[in-house]
């Protein structure tokens, strides 16, 4: 089946998930993102790349640093930006959502950048705009996230240079995790040999072990000599369902703590896409300390959202 | 076509240079020839200030029909541009719009002093007003071929004439 992120010569169109792209892609992005970073040193903090092109956010589903990095990143590459937060707009009045797209098509729209809580509502909107346009998923649902998987992947390649020997955890609530699932399947296509996926049974979706890692209840065990650590957000809304007992509880068995992690390679680096619940899946002194990437991983966000674009925009 | 020896052309642009330059100017290597080229002069040259370079992928004119260049490498120029001498370097002079945009990502770092621009070979064409000061040979190439600076296993310069649009 034609994968309907890539153009007939190969080349990316839209980039709605990490699963099924070719590795010499993400080493594309992971590349163009790494030049991009000098660009955000400098006095002038701009690239014309962009220059006459709009870029529409349209974020359907609540996200401040998503959207802000990407709005940062349109900006540097000089595209204008618009935002549009649809949860209190036209959606709320009994619009479809590809009657919204094609209302801002028809205000010329080059890119749209989607946030939706239906897994595959970018797919939906790739499938329908003119061939000019292109569709960044900025999270569909539980389905995927993937310029947050790219730049985690660019944050562990940053600090571990390689793939190809790693020990990777991700730690938490992976069964209603876009995060996870986005960074499991960039990792496996880089050639990470070991990634964890450690949790309690009610938040591990069945047949994880499907997608190339193992499964571990125990946090000790699952986490000892890994290299990296992906800490994942508990929603505050799980804890009220019955998949847990409580916060206080899931801290205890699974939130990151330096006892645990001292089980983990002295020079691991520990993650997190945020926002952080500080004393649910993460002690403050672990999420502040020296093995903390978490605000690099902010940072590098904007770089790889600047190459995403300019390499769709491009193709 | 009888290409010129690489390495000639290299000590004559050196001996032009010598008189041009202080250990105040900058030089930038345009990638990949012309940054090869600058790492050479700059060592002849025993300039005192770092060696800069510059891809200029980010800039360049024909983004919209011929998207971005796969392989882009991050420009560095390891000195504060404002007030300064710089001489940009590439290693084949053509059309211009190289220079352009070369130009254009400089003034992103700040407002160079004065900005002169040194190439290997000037094969004429130009589409653009500009001219450099430095310069190896002047050389007349058929319309439709790519001409470039190649380097052997031992880093010795030459030229290689090709088809233009290289395998991307």
């Amino acid at each position: 089946m034609r994968n309907p992120q890539l153009n007939g010569d190969g080349t990316l169109q839209h980039l709605l998930t990490i699963e099924g792209l070719p590795r010499e892609v993400l080493v594309h992005i992971l590349d163009t993102a790494a030049s991009f970073i000098g660009v955000t040193e400098r006095e002038v903090k701009k690239v014309p790349l962009l220059r006459g092109k709009s870029v529409f956010n349209l974020f359907f589903e609540a996200s401040t640093r998503t959207r802000t990095t990407f709005e940062i990143a349109a900006k540097r590459l000089s595209a204008d930006v618009i935002n549009l937060n649809i949860a209190v707009s036209s959606s709320t009045k009994g619009e479809t959502l590809l009657d919204t797209v094609d209302n801002l098509s028809a205000m010329y729209a080059d890119m749209f950048v989607v946030r939706h809580s239906s897994s595959g509502a970018a797919h939906l909107i790739a499938s329908h705009v003119a061939p000019h346009v292109h569709v960044i998923n900025a999270g569909d649902g539980r389905h995927a996230h993937p310029t947050q998987g790219l730049l985690d992947i660019y944050t562990i390649r940053h600090y571990k240079k390689d793939f190809n020997r790693l020990s990777v955890a991700i730690v938490g609530d992976v069964l209603h995790s876009r995060v996870a699932r986005s960074l499991i399947h960039a990792l496996t296509t880089l050639g990470t040999p070991d990634v964890r996926v450690i949790g309690p049974r009610t938040l591990l979706p069945e047949g994880v072990e499907q997608l190339g890692v193992s499964v571990h209840h125990d946090m000790l065990e699952g986490l000892a000599g890994c290299d990296v650590v992906m800490m994942l957000r508990l929603q505050n809304e799980r804890m009220k369902g019955p998949l847990l007992p409580s916060a206080q509880e899931f801290f205890k068995s699974y939130g990151l703590t330096p006892q645990k992690l001292a089980r983990a390679k002295p020079d691991a680096i520990v993650m997190h896409p945020g926002p952080m619940n500080r004393g649910v899946e993460i002690d403050s002194s672990v999420a502040d300390g020296p093995h903390s990437v978490i605000l690099p991983q902010v940072t590098f966000g904007i770089a790889v959202r600047m190459a995403v674009m300019s390499i769709l925009a491009g193709n | 076509m009888n290409l010129p020896d690489a390495e000639l052309l290299c000590q004559e642009l050196v001996s032009r240079l010598r008189s041009g330059v202080t250990d105040s100017t900058g030089l930038v290597g345009i990638r990949t020839g012309g940054a090869w080229l600058a790492e050479r002069l700059h060592r002849e040259l025993k300039l005192a200030t770092p060696l800069g370079a510059l891809d200029i992928s980010f800039y360049r004119d024909d983004f919209d029909t011929a998207g971005l260049h796969h392989q882009v490498k991050p420009s560095q120029i390891p000195f504060d541009v404002n007030g300064r001498h710089i001489v940009v370097v590439d290693d084949v002079l053509y059309t211009g719009r190289t220079v352009r945009a070369a130009m254009n990502e400089l003034f992103d770092y700040g407002r160079p002093g004065k900005i002169e621009l040194a190439a290997l070979v000037d094969r004429g064409e130009r589409q653009l007003p500009i001219a450099a000061q430095y310069v190896g040979a002047t050389l007349s190439v058929p319309a439709g071929k790519l001409l470039r600076l190649a380097r052997d296993e031992h880093g010795k310069f030459l030229l290689r004439l090709s088809d233009a649009k290289p395998a991307a």
